[in-house]
């Protein structure tokens, strides 16, 4: 979120696209009813009628997969209709900037396209620079070459009745939704959108996120009070797991995990610190050499030094071009490339795409490891359905954790505030907490290196791998300090010398050579060196009532609730909505929630600068050079869609996607086979894949069985009766269910064509209880988002049929 | 004895996360029953010995063709003259009892001589259950327990979005009256379900027998 929870509360309009949050964050619902209260819009846009449609104030139904044609519509309306906020557009966003002379975009496709590679050249996809290295701008927007009339034109296309063909919304709805939300486009609104994984589930979830993005710049909704790109995330602690780069492609605190061509530090670095002639405008992220060189001195501490390169050539490197993330590690395990698996707190043989690819590549693992609070049909995948345990050689070690509630520790909620929790009872039988259990492997690893030796021994040995208490325990504590981060020697900044083994107060203070150590930079600030630990406030003080609640807990970065706050006031940082100050410039120092960087408000054209500090150029990009499948949003229909042809363009898919193309891995989209649009869910009463809450008796009262939701349309073509035996089929798999004829699913009218959808819960799995079913994703494809390799588990294609 | 306590049950705000029906099971000690998916939300299908707060569900088709979902979050209305008390103790006089400070209506032990049928029949809201073994009645008891011990019910403190309201009577009244005015500017069909009879008072914004058979007795 670029928001916080309590923040919700007042937006005049709030969009819920992508998401079921009254059923998947309900809490979030507390403060949705709260904005309700204060008069504000609820719209939910989504396939099918949910809990959150329930207490909508304007409900619409989509075809999933489609979003961006959605907001595709909103743009152009917004852009035909004048609704857009001006001087937030033309002083705090690139829309004045003008695009270089090469970059085209023809029948679906940018610039630089590589058929073969399936890959974009961007080297046009550029903003001129003048002599003096500046962006060059016509802040009058009326430059055909500038970033606003090439957006303009690009979304001309997206007019309501071809949008209407394509999502299946009429255009009655459509107009109502464009019109409700663009009105939060002048400087006393606010609008927000929230949205979770049915935005990001699909080939095409990176740009569904900043088509939204690009609608909350036009309307001047970013970095203000009640608006927002709210990404609502699952599970308490997925922030953090995020924050702390539980991922493949990088490293904690969001910093680029290394390639193999980057062979020294300073390779490293150079690729990864942009730089920028603009002198007002602060690029925060020159000071990624800081924060990476304080993070090698965290893990390797005294053995880190400036002629080792901080130690940097002892962390693993990615291949150029490798994507490490889940689907493609699946796929080397299912080829027999992968040997070994450590699976913490997952449930990969339900929770992955293609389940029966997934349980199969597990057959060909020599060892794996699980860590959890109960078994689950991973831990157990040798003796799931047509498995045969005499013919499976995998060892399986299955190590018993202990439950949130039973271990002290940090956790990020959506809104980055990091609360400290206690532990509040014991955990049962040998359960310890995952942190003790990576603790004592990582020793043991050690002892074995040191006694033994090893082939590369320098990455384990040389760790600074001193987080025990006095007993021998895992420390949550010495680790909440190693992230925040240590003064290595005396170090004077400005007028003040901090000591060796200090704290680092805030990230402003690490530096490159050495001198400080942080394992995340974004959390440098949370430990102080009094002895405080700043994630474990409780206080209730809200000075600037709009519940930011600042010594509640600690949110990254530097406590700052709402970031991008700068780009709330006018250029002279001056409120846009007085009644909603977040900040302000008020005798020469800002007030209200802490801003992102103390310089001066634009107008003052020495000292100020630009709102968007951690953009090169200071301010936020329509124009977005940086993603894999282009700089602006295009509709491409999902891999596997009911359309032959992309109303759009030549372009069906997006042209960048990889195709696995395995024994497993099939497709079938527009396939007479497979008729209709499937998409999955979870629901109100069960944890994700159930793993945890289908051994509680009150979900599973609640929830009982797999179940498969569709029209009474589509119950009626396919003789279908209410609470019937229905089998739901993709190329990949089947599963039997039981069928919930509803009223809340609704057929599509796409041009001509009746497109029905139907809907699952990925909640069940077949260890327990043993009546429930199976997992949704035997049905779901192998194939990922174009920049994040996030599965498409939001849209592809089934049969449904009378079992 | 003074006007005691009522919650406000304000389906408008409700988002059927069945934290209320799971807390009821929770503080109560009631254990999940086995069930099917039966082709909706709403399970257990009813009330029973071993569910004393259900949420039911309600779907159907507006006029304009869009779908409507209803919440009802069923349970004990704790009425101010209570028909099931009058059935039981006609057959037990100390089988039930209405607390004197709150007004929650009780059932004892001794209420097991009591037949479950005549008892159920006196309900409007069709509340009443026996236990299959031993008999004794039961059902909602307001968490007397808690509030005994200034704790709000356990279904009340459960709900994230503020549709369970515990207080004092009055205070309660007022707040249903005022909620209500409020409603009715959007939805011209709100009203308060019997304010006057039950403790337990719900909003609906819509014709109540869309909601659930018994919603208004």
């Amino acid at each position: 979120m670029t928001n916080h929870w309590i923040d919700i509360q007042h937006s005049d309009c709030i969009l819920i696209q992508g998401s079921n949050a009254a059923e998947n964050h309900p809490i979030s619902f507390k403060w949705v009813m709260k904005a309700k209260d204060r008069g504000a819009k609820v719209i939910h846009v989504d396939p099918r009628f949910t809990r959150t449609s329930a207490r909508a104030d304007f409900y619409t139904a989509l075809r999933s997969g489609t979003d961006i044609a959605f907001f595709g519509g909103m743009i152009k309306y917004i852009l035909d209709n004048e609704k857009y906020f001006k001087d937030y557009v033309v002083n705090y966003t690139n829309a004045p900037f003008i695009v270089s002379d090469n970059f085209d975009f023809n029948d679906g496709l940018f610039s630089g396209y590589d058929s073969t590679a399936r890959k974009y050249d961007k080297a046009t996809w550029t903003i001129k620079k003048d002599a003096k290295g500046l962006a060059e701008k016509d802040p009058t927007l009326q430059n055909p070459r500038c970033v606003f009339q090439l957006l303009k034109k690009h979304y001309s296309r997206y007019d309501l009745e071809k949008v209407s063909a394509i999502t299946g919304t009429s255009v009655e709805d459509l107009k109502t939704v464009y019109e409700l939300y663009s009105a939060t486009g002048v400087p006393d609104k606010a609008g927000t959108i929230m949205y979770a994984l049915g935005q990001t589930q699909h080939t095409t979830g990176v740009q569904n996120i900043r088509a939204l993005a690009l609608i909350q710049l036009l309307l001047g909704n970013m970095g203000i009070c009640g608006g927002g790109v709210n990404a609502m995330r699952g599970e308490p602690n997925v922030q953090g797991s995020t924050d702390f780069a539980i991922l493949s492609h990088i490293l904690p605190g969001y910093l680029a995990a290394p390639r193999a061509s980057q062979q020294t530090l300073e390779e490293y670095l150079k690729k990864n610190t942009p730089q920028t002639a603009d002198p007002q405008s602060a690029n925060w992220w020159q000071n990624y050499p800081k924060y990476a060189v304080s993070l090698l001195k965290a893990w390797y501490g005294d053995k880190a030094a400036k002629d080792n390169d901080f130690g940097y050539s002892w962390v693993p490197k990615l291949d150029d071009g490798q994507d490490a993330s889940v689907l493609n590690m699946i796929d080397n395990m299912f080829e027999k490339k992968l040997k070994g698996f450590v699976v913490i707190a997952q449930n990969p043989a339900c929770s992955l795409p293609n389940s029966n690819k997934v349980r199969q590549a597990m057959t060909n693992l020599d060892w794996f490891v699980h860590v959890n609070i109960f078994d689950n049909e991973t831990a157990s995948f040798w003796k799931g359905p047509g498995m045969d345990p005499k013919k499976i050689k995998t060892e399986v070690f299955l190590l018993p954790a202990s439950a949130s509630v039973e271990k002290e520790g940090s956790q990020a909620n959506s809104g980055r505030w990091v609360q400290w929790k206690y532990k509040a009872v014991a955990s049962p039988g040998d359960a310890i907490s995952t942190g003790d259990i990576v603790y004592r492997i990582v020793s043991k690893v050690r002892d074995l290196y040191k006694k033994q030796g090893g082939t590369f021994p320098e990455p384990i040995l040389n760790l600074k791998w001193d987080y025990a208490d006095e007993k021998g325990r895992f420390d949550p504590l010495k680790i909440a300090k190693a992230v925040n981060g240590y003064f290595l020697e005396d170090v004077t900044i400005g007028d003040k010398t901090f000591k060796k083994g200090d704290l680092v107060p805030g990230f402003a203070n690490l530096q490159a050579d050495g001198r400080t150590s942080s394992g995340c930079w974004i959390s440098c600030g949370s430990f102080a060196q009094d002895g405080t630990n700043l994630m474990a406030r409780r206080k209730k003080d809200d000075p600037t009532g709009l519940g930011l609640f600042p010594q509640w807990s600690w949110a990254w970065p530097v406590n700052r609730r709402i970031i991008y706050n700068r780009a709330s006031v006018d250029l002279n940082g001056q409120p846009y909505n007085p009644k909603r100050p977040l900040v302000a410039w008020v005798e020469g120092k800002w007030v209200g929630d802490v801003p992102d960087g103390p310089w001066p408000p634009m107008a003052d054209l020495e000292k100020g600068k630009y709102p968007f500090i951690m953009k090169p150029d200071g301010v936020a990009s329509f124009f977005g050079p940086g993603l894999n499948d282009g700089p602006f949003p295009e509709h491409y229909e999902p891999l596997e869609g009911p359309l032959s042809k992309n109303p759009m363009s030549s372009q069906l898919n997006s042209p960048i996607i990889k195709i696995f193309s395995g024994s497993c891995d099939k497709f079938a989209g527009c396939d007479p086979r497979f008729p209709f649009v499937m998409t999955t869910y979870t629901s109100t009463e069960h944890w994700c894949t159930g793993g945890i809450t289908r051994w509680q008796s009150w979900l599973t009262e609640a929830q009982p069985q797999v179940y498969v939701e569709l029209s009474e349309e589509l119950a009626a073509l396919r003789g279908i009766k209410n609470g019937d035996k229905a089998r739901v089929e993709s190329v990949r798999g089947a599963l039997d269910c039981v069928a919930m004829v509803t009223s809340r699913f609704r057929p599509f009218k796409c041009d001509d064509q009746v497109i029905h959808q139907v809907g699952m819960t990925f909640n069940y799995g077949w260890l327990f209880p043993k009546d429930c079913g199976d997992s949704a994703n035997l049905l779901t494809p192998t194939v990922g988002d174009g920049n994040t390799m996030t599965p498409e588990y939001k849209a592809f294609m089934v049969n449904v049929t009378k079992v | 004895m003074a006007d005691g306590k009522s919650i406000m049950v304000d389906t408008s705000k409700c988002t059927a996360c069945r934290g209320c029906q799971v807390a009821c099971k929770q503080w109560n000690g009631l254990p999940g029953t086995k069930t099917k998916q039966l082709g909706s939300y709403q399970n257990p299908q009813d009330l029973s010995a071993d569910t004393w707060k259900l949420v039911r569900f309600a779907e159907g088709r507006k006029e304009e063709g869009k779908p409507y979902w209803y919440f009802f979050s069923d349970q004990c209305r704790h009425c101010l003259e209570p028909p099931c008390l009058n059935a039981i103790q006609g057959y037990a006089p100390d089988g039930g009892m209405q607390d004197e400070a709150t007004g929650a209506v009780i059932y004892t032990e001794k209420s097991k001589i009591a037949p479950l049928e005549e008892v159920r029949s006196e309900c409007p809201y069709n509340i009443p259950r026996q236990n299959p073994k031993t008999k004794v009645f039961v059902k909602c008891t307001m968490c007397l327990d808690r509030i005994k011990n200034d704790l709000p019910p356990a279904c009340v403190k459960s709900c994230p979005t503020g549709a369970m309201v515990f207080g004092e009577r009055n205070e309660i009244l007022n707040m249903t009256t005022k909620r209500v005015a409020e409603l009715k500017q959007t939805y011209p069909k709100a009203m308060a379900l019997n304010p006057n009879d039950v403790r337990v008072i719900y909003i609906v914004t819509d014709d109540p027998r869309k909601y659930a058979e018994h919603a208004a007795g």
